[in-house]
């Protein structure tokens, strides 16, 4: 049956994957911008580039974007989930015009409410494409390990 | 110390051919990242039954998602590539807006999701509004 309500959780790591990537992509950007230029002649400037605060924060960040994008994946359609990563643009441009006081053109605010109408579009919708089967052997397997321990809880 | 001159702007077909070359490899890789989730099945579920180790060793164990990640990859150097040569505010929102319409077309064809009126519309007004927001 196709999957119409998320559960709060569900909710939390989309919230996360539309986070997570514009916030790691601003630690990166800030990190590599307070750093000397970098050249090929010496590439060991940009390994130590990986230990800055805000370069390894940005990849944290990138990491947990990852592992959140993933997740969704496993729940949820791409074309669900992606409008949500589209997201994180939005939350990115309303921080830099209400904490940064950055100013934002009208062409932004355009693009912030078209962003916004379509992902309340998506959203209104089913998550998952109804499928009468779905081969899942790692499901599977998890599912039947948990009968059993249930029956020999029961014994 | 020698100062290179400055390169010379590429052709509409090069610059074309370029932000083609990102959005079809981030389309393939995102394409094949989702099949490989779907076939492996609901992270959450699995971690509940075999823990994290569990949920990660379903991941790794599966090879399409590691293709979809070569693809990903091969899309992030051609990204390096065509910022070297073209203009970020092209760049950006040009392969960011095309992407999602290329994924919502190949998410239909290849992982036979339902792209219903009301996933085309949200897909075409997401496009046009990272453009808005990233040019």
């Amino acid at each position: 049956m196709a999957q119409t309500k998320l559960s709060p959780r569900q909710y939390l790591i989309l919230g996360l994957v539309a986070v997570s990537a514009p916030l790691g992509d601003t630690c990166l950007s800030r990190g590599m911008t307070r750093l000397p230029a970098i050249t090929l002649a010496h590439p060991a400037s940009l390994v130590a580039a990986v230990f800055t605060p805000w370069i390894a924060a940005g990849i944290v960040l990138l990491i947990g974007f990852f592992a959140s994008y993933l997740t969704a994946l496993s729940w949820a359609d791409l074309t669900f989930v992606l409008p949500a990563t589209a997201f994180g643009n939005v939350i990115v441009a309303l921080l830099s015009r209400f904490w940064l006081h950055e100013a934002i053109s009208p062409a932004r605010w355009a693009g912030i409410l078209l962003i916004t109408v379509g992902v309340g579009f998506v959203a209104q919708g089913p998550s998952l494409t109804e499928r009468p089967t779905i081969l899942n052997p790692a499901l599977d397997e998890a599912l039947e390990e948990a009968v059993q321990l249930e029956q020999e809880q029961a014994r | 110390m020698i100062i290179p001159a400055p390169a010379a702007q590429p052709s509409f077909w090069t610059a074309a051919a370029m932000i083609a070359a990102i959005v079809l490899t981030s389309t393939a890789g995102e394409v094949l990242t989702a099949g490989a989730m779907k076939s492996i099945g609901d992270l959450d579920e699995i971690r509940a039954h075999s823990g994290l180790r569990g949920a990660i060793r379903a991941v790794l164990t599966c090879p399409l998602f590691f293709v979809g990640v070569g693809f990903l990859a091969l899309a992030f150097f051609s990204l390096l590539l065509a910022l070297n040569h073209l203009n970020l505010s092209l760049v950006a929102p040009a392969s960011a807006s095309l992407t999602l319409v290329t994924n919502a077309i190949a998410a239909k064809l290849f992982l036979k999701e339902n792209v219903d009126r009301r996933r085309w519309t949200a897909a075409v007004l997401v496009c046009v509004g990272v453009y808005f927001l990233a040019h």
